[in-house]
């Protein structure tokens, strides 16, 4: 049982009448020769990691490099204070992705979905809709490989790097898993996953990497939490049986294609974008002040 | 297929900020640790490219130097590796050079101790993954994640037969390798990338072998 594309992964499920998280471990046993049981303990053990690094975040962190942190600290505080406008559901699922990209800012532990500058989107939908539907550790694996299979056909049909795709490869790819596993937590059939994947993408499309001063911070955090937000509404609107006029196979290539053609000054070079701005500039300046600093110290 | 496996897109478990940046560099210093031998006593670190650029913000430094100990990508005290290495006794020098290098995410890592001295070049190549590209200026290729040997022997004709008729014997498979020399007759080095780890029977009885100076095992 094996698939590359969103197509093949969905007529499996369709076919066998499988969910898709049990079609990813039938691969997962075929290509890797993992057993089940290791499977599902290697994704319980990342649900502990992403979990872990949530904690963390919001009791508040700092970034290595001292740019930034302190913001999934400052949601966790409008959250508790009762001021959010748009319901626990959004903002939990924010803080979460801010404070797991802000831990991996300070050196801390998380684990990469797909990549480490994207690692906020999909623990921050997981965590959210896990305190909302309830979902038991069984779930919440499932859900992972279910974005993870998801991430298997985008992966292997586009780039889902910034330096090869920018910021649509990465959190793109990033929204795009956590919808399609959203709308599975929530019953949605394997084609509604399909169509939030396709929507989270399309809205997406197009947007650089410009990481200031080169580091993944400034825009990276706060671009997951725009992630989950994406992967949200993308979930949403396929749940309400809305579809995508592109399919989501169509889709990832565009993907792809845009991001071949995207300046190299637009793919993490920190050339362009962001990082080029006079803030941007000020800000990488003082660290390599700092840097001089370190070298002349040893 | 690029990717194969469901923990290459919900994974790896790393230190943050950078699987390039930092979790690669873990292990370039990790290899530069296993081709030394063990633990050095001094260590220089050039940084070339993106590395010499942005190595603070993205504790490169403290990466490589982590790998150095033997700490996995995920390990806790990574950003605290410079304090560890004085207590290893490990002292330390970063050099961010404005040289030019074939791979924008370079460090060439000089260590010396008790077991002598290796400089080795490493490039991070995207993942969380990691090359060695030259060991005491042979040009040669080992990938992180493969078990890999690393052999030093005279040019000789009929030496790269009796090493691979080791592994051969012990049922081992080669999957690639690789022979560099500088000079006819003078030192040559094989990299074999295998299947399986091989053990301590098989090191040394390649050991054994005439002709070698040196094999090493980087594990997997």
């Amino acid at each position: 049982m094996q698939f590359t594309t969103v197509q093949e992964l969905v007529t499996l499920c369709e076919d066998h009448h499988l969910p898709v998280w049990d079609v990813m471990i039938a691969q997962e046993i075929e290509l890797t020769e993992r057993t089940r049981a290791e499977i599902i303990e290697d994704m319980s053990h990342k649900v502990d990691v992403m979990y872990a690094s949530i904690v963390q975040g919001e009791a508040g962190v700092t970034s290595y490099s001292g740019i930034s942190g302190g913001d999934a600290k400052r949601m966790r505080t409008y959250i508790d204070q009762g001021l959010g406008l748009s319901g626990d559901f959004l903002l939990e699922a924010v803080a979460a992705a801010l404070a797991v990209n802000e831990v991996n800012a300070s050196m801390g532990i998380i684990c990469a979905t797909p990549t480490a500058g994207s690692a906020g989107v999909v623990p921050g939908v997981l965590y959210s809709c896990s305190r909302r539907l309830q979902l038991s550790r069984e779930d919440q694996v499932h859900f992972l490989l279910t974005a993870g299979a998801f991430g298997l056909c985008i992966g292997n049909q586009a780039p889902i790097a910034g330096a090869t795709g920018g910021c649509q490869a990465e959190v793109g790819s990033a929204s795009a898993m956590a919808a399609a596993a959203l709308v599975a937590a929530a019953g949605g059939s394997p084609e509604m996953s399909a169509q939030a994947l396709a929507m989270a993408m399309k809205n997406i499309l197009g947007l650089v990497c410009d990481p200031v001063a080169g580091l993944v911070e400034v825009p990276c955090i706060k671009r997951n939490a725009m992630g989950v937000a994406n992967a949200i509404s993308a979930a949403e609107m396929a749940l309400a049986g809305i579809r995508s006029h592109i399919p989501a196979d169509q889709v990832i290539e565009t993907m792809g294609r845009v991001g071949r053609i995207m300046p190299a000054a637009h793919r993490e070079t920190a050339l362009g974008g962001l990082a080029t701005t006079p803030a941007g500039r000020a800000i990488a300046q003082k660290l390599n002040e700092q840097k001089a600093d370190l070298i002349e110290e040893r | 297929m690029k990717y194969f496996s469901v923990a290459e897109i919900i994974g790896p478990v790393m230190v943050g900020p950078s699987s390039s940046h930092t979790a690669g560099a873990v292990r370039i210093g990790q290899m530069a640790r296993s081709i030394y031998g063990g633990q050095a006593r001094e260590a220089e670190i050039y940084f070339y490219g993106s590395f010499a650029h942005t190595f603070k913000g993205h504790g490169t430094d403290v990466a490589v130097i982590a790998g150095l100990l033997g700490f996995s990508t995920f390990d806790e005290r990574i950003p605290q590796a410079l304090e560890e290495a004085d207590r290893a006794g490990l002292k330390v020098t970063i050099i961010p050079t404005n040289e030019p290098a074939d791979h924008p995410n370079t460090a060439r890592i000089i260590l010396r101790g008790e077991l002598g001295q290796v400089n080795v070049v490493g490039i991070s190549i995207g993942g969380g993954n990691a090359q060695v590209t030259e060991i005491d200026g042979f040009r040669i290729q080992v990938n992180a994640d493969m078990a890999t040997s690393i052999i030093m022997h005279q040019d000789k004709a009929g030496v790269i037969a009796s090493i691979t008729e080791v592994y051969g014997k012990h049922n081992i498979n080669i999957g690639h390798m690789e022979v560099s020399r500088k000079t006819k007759g003078d030192l040559a080095l094989m990299s074999l990338e295998t299947d399986e780890e091989i053990d301590a029977e098989v090191l040394a009885e390649l050991r054994s072998l005439p002709y070698m100076h040196k094999v090493i095992q980087i594990k997997r």
